[in-house]
């Protein structure tokens, strides 16, 4: 036989007992052809195109996960930025899309279909400003639709007059909806990547082609045994090991994707090679970090680890496949990583602590609830600290915070199913708002001169 | 005709007729056993078996249907997978 038994066992192994998985294929969809002036044409054109793709992803998606038995958890969609759209549109055009956006997705069995925002790192048009008014109205009314915002970028700066506007909005998406819910269906970039198969936050961007598959493979659960079977060895075998691990599962991930976008006769774009965790005990990165020797996530230490952690799978993942894009950093949502949450409760992880995380490798502050009656200044200052990290280190980071209407710090919070429960961080009572109210535009670091 | 290898992988407690449940599964589908290996792993029988499905009109979901039921008779985790992911994972 070409291969091992205890080759081919280890295969079976990450998927029988350590969850290994796809996390999410990701089909980009262009909409820039759908445009019509009569808003009703427009409308179908959109739903034919979404609901025709979605269907094909959902069909194709099931017969690859038959073929090489790893099962691929999610099938989305994302599509050209709303706003970009709707510019010549009516001023309910926005709404009038994403209720369409959000009945494709329904009707192709497609679960979140992302790409309701805008890029308004410099400035906003017209079109901009009421996309991100229409934000509550669109997160409270429609299901399936998730919405981002870019309003950072290293080249660009910071537009600190939508970030001003973000503190407002995401406390009323949180007051329209049960305990805050809209606001896990949004996310605040800097340097928001084109190619993000991830949701709340990926889009197809402008510089995409018509179609582009994306797919986000997963495994901290593999990760994690990887650093259990090794606890002896230095930090430099560790490193050794957890990139080999790396190097595997983007070889799966690659492989599935090329081939589904094959199927399809669509472009295959990149491979996320992102940890996701899930809810699930032992599929977290808390517990990557803890089975290093950390003895709660949050305990000094911990950036370290988790520096050497995505070094490591950025080594094996760069040397498997030649697309590595999207966000391909760590993702630590606390309400969905079972190991980031009782890290919260039990006082170790404090919101400070995790933005410094993101400053060495993750992607921002993410799925975190805060006290329903933080000032909206401070939700803006803590968006404008977290996504400073990105901008001044040329990186992506983003924010996805839930303001919980009439819920204090130390509550319990469940989003049910993925989205995962979570206890009420503590933020800090010292204002921002002078600082924050000044508004205008960061000026871009004096790295951005590069040229 | 190129082969269309896959990997059936068994896991569970060692009893009789494992081999004989799998291999006639598929053989009533016209699949050629090409080689088989199995040994004890950590208290557990572990059996793979790579076999051609080039001859056969199955396709990997209905084989896995057949074994549905062997894997509830005899208590066993049963995984079909295409070659290709071994390849893919295991070789430079």
């Amino acid at each position: 036989m070409e291969y091992s038994l205890d080759e081919v066992i280890e295969t079976v192994r990450m998927t029988l007992y350590h969850n290994f998985d796809i996390r999410t294929v990701t089909l980009g969809i262009n909409l820039k052809d759908c445009i019509d002036p009569d808003i009703e044409s427009f409308k179908s054109n959109v739903y034919d195109k979404v609901t025709e793709y979605g269907k094909r992803l959902v069909n194709e998606a099931g017969k690859i996960e038959d073929k090489y038995g790893i099962p691929i958890i999610n099938k989305r969609i994302s599509v050209t930025p709303v706003s970009l759209i709707v510019e010549s549109c009516k001023e309910d055009a926005p709404i009038e899309i994403a209720k369409t956006l959000d009945m494709a997705a329904r009707d192709a069995n497609i679960d979140f279909i992302g790409g309701y925002g805008a890029l308004v790192q410099k400035g906003m048009t017209r079109a901009d400003s009421r996309l991100i008014d229409s934000l509550p109205e669109m997160l409270s009314g429609t299901e399936r639709v998730c919405a981002f915002l870019n309003v950072g970028s290293t080249v660009s700066g910071m537009n600190m007059d939508a970030v001003i506007k973000l503190g407002n909005i995401l406390k009323d998406i949180a007051g329209k909806t049960d305990n805050g819910i809209g606001c896990t269906k949004f996310a605040v970039f800097s340097n928001a990547p084109e190619d993000n198969p991830f949701m709340a936050g990926a889009f197809h961007g402008v510089g995409e082609p018509d179609f582009s598959l994306n797919i986000g493979i997963s495994g901290p659960g593999v990760v994690r045994s990887v650093v259990e079977k090794n606890r002896d060895c230095d930090l430099t075998g560790l490193s050794e090991v957890i990139k080999r691990t790396a190097f595997k599962i983007t070889r799966a991930g690659e492989l599935i994707g090329r081939e589904l976008a094959s199927n399809m006769n669509v472009p295959f774009g990149i491979v996320d090679i992102s940890l996701a965790s899930t809810t699930k005990v032992g599929d977290s990165v808390a517990g990557i970090v803890e089975m290093m020797g950390i003895e709660k996530m949050g305990a000094p230490g911990s950036t370290a680890a988790l520096a050497l952690l995505i070094d490591a799978v950025k080594k094996g993942g760069a040397m498997a496949s030649g697309n590595v894009g999207g966000l391909s950093g760590t993702f630590i949502p606390v309400s969905e990583d079972s190991g980031m949450n009782e890290a919260v409760r039990s006082g170790a992880l404090s919101i400070e602590k995790l933005e410094a995380l993101t400053a060495v490798c993750s992607v921002g502050l993410d799925m975190i609830a805060i006290p329903g009656d933080t000032p909206a200044e401070t939700i803006s200052a803590i968006i404008a600290d977290e996504l400073s990290i990105g901008v001044v280190n040329g990186k992506t980071t983003g924010v996805r915070l839930i303001p919980v209407p009439g819920k204090i710090a130390g509550d319990y919070v469940n989003f049910g199913g993925l989205l995962g429960e979570t206890y009420v961080m503590d933020i800090s009572k010292f204002s921002s708002r002078d600082f924050i109210l000044r508004g205008g535009r960061m000026p871009s670091p004096i790295t951005s001169m590069r040229n | 005709m190129p082969k269309d290898l896959v990997f059936i992988t068994v896991i569970g407690k060692d009893q009789k007729g494992i081999i004989a449940s799998i291999s006639n599964a598929v053989f009533k589908h016209n699949i050629n056993i090409e080689d088989l290996n199995q040994k004890v792993m950590d208290g557990y029988f572990v059996m793979t078996m790579l076999a051609d499905m080039a001859d056969s009109r199955a396709s990997i979901g209905d084989i896995k249907k057949e074994f549905t039921e062997i894997e509830k008779q005899m208590d066993l985790k049963i995984q079909v997978q295409h070659e290709n992911i071994f390849k893919a994972m295991h070789r430079v």
